[in-house]
């Protein structure tokens, strides 16, 4: 459900930028969802392809990168994976604070032809 | 067969969302309005807590817009206690989003300075990732839930600008740690406040109202 209306959008963004470059069809779409953003990349994929029917995405091929979340450490400054049910620092135990790395929610870019 | 090529697009998904929330948050600054986007699990006591809030406001009028997936019984009870309330029905979907505030707000009309409560659905994952045009994100949180909360559910955490701890008054029935739940609250978020309440007896609401009121007095200040 979460993820419906959230696809339309990216449907609706890659269509405006195919039809900008006047391209025929979009054959690939570039997503960066990072593990914080709260949307899940399998179920994106399957509004998709309902959703693209009869549009100029209809048939693209969805490539979602994901991006693990990094706290950076509020002693040392270093930025290490998050794990769950911690913000300690692996380097020197210090506690983690959050970062932007981890939500990202964008389309890098698209592919058509 | 055509060539291929590709466009560079960098376009955050969320863009139309965070647009038009920012139009909304123009708006209810210039009509001196501060609005409180209120999240918390189903049952944390959203509506208890707007309800004790108001009750304790002293120099500001309160608005609501409630959230829910259906019904509106939340609604109900606010408009019996004289609170201009106006309901949302999502149907099914999980959070708030900025299209929908916009509408609300219109038909709300808010018509003097004062506070706007936005109770969000009862979720602690998706209303966190949507701005709907508020000034501040309140999260409610319960001893009764666990202490855990903050280490699942980072982000409604992190993204809070002040946290109401309820349903304090059953501390010494249950286990909860408050030393493991601040920990991880303060490491996502060392800014916020943490207010202890009870919505059930009262307990700590005058101070949150107090903090709110000096908020929304502060955004007619910087405007006038």
């Amino acid at each position: 459900m979460h993820e419906y209306p959230i696809t339309s959008q990216i449907v609706k963004i890659a269509g405006e930028y195919a039809q900008k470059a006047q391209a025929a069809r979009v054959v690939k779409i570039n997503l960066v969802v990072g593990d914080y953003s709260g949307f899940i990349g399998d179920s994106i994929s399957m509004y998709f392809d309902i959703l693209s029917e009869g549009t100029i995405c209809e048939g693209a091929e969805l490539s979602i990168r994901k991006v693990h979340p990094m706290l950076r450490c509020r002693s040392c400054g270093d930025l290490f994976k998050k794990v769950p049910f911690s913000f300690e620092c692996p380097k020197c135990g210090g506690e983690g604070g959050p970062t932007e790395i981890g939500k990202e929610f964008y389309i890098e870019s698209i592919e058509v032809e | 067969m055509s060539e291929t090529k590709k466009i560079e697009v960098m376009e955050n998904i969320h863009g139309e969302n965070e647009r038009i929330a920012l139009e909304t948050n123009q708006r209810l600054t210039e009509a001196g309005i501060f609005c409180v986007n209120v999240m918390g699990a189903p049952g944390a006591g959203k509506t208890s807590s707007i309800i004790q809030i108001i009750k304790n406001l002293k120099h500001v009028t309160p608005f609501v817009i409630e959230g829910d997936i259906e019904s509106d019984l939340d609604t109900q009870t606010l408009t019996r206690l004289g609170i201009k309330t106006f309901q949302i029905n999502t149907g099914g979907a999980c959070h708030l989003d900025a299209p929908l505030i916009r509408d609300a707000v219109n038909m709300l009309a808010p018509n003097k300075k004062g506070i706007l409560f936005i109770e969000n659905i009862g979720n602690l994952v998706c209303p966190a990732e949507f701005v709907i045009g508020e000034h501040m994100k309140l999260l409610i949180s319960t001893v009764t839930e666990g202490s855990d909360k903050p280490y699942k559910y980072p982000l409604a955490f992190e993204k809070a600008d002040g946290v109401i701890l309820n349903k304090s008054d059953l501390m010494p029935y249950i286990d909860f740690d408050l030393d493991f739940f601040t920990k991880g609250f303060r490491a996502l978020n060392p800014q916020a406040p943490l207010f202890k309440v009870s919505a059930k007896t009262g307990d700590g609401f005058s101070q949150v109202a107090q903090w709110l009121e000096e908020k929304a007095m502060g955004l007619n200040e910087a405007k006038d």
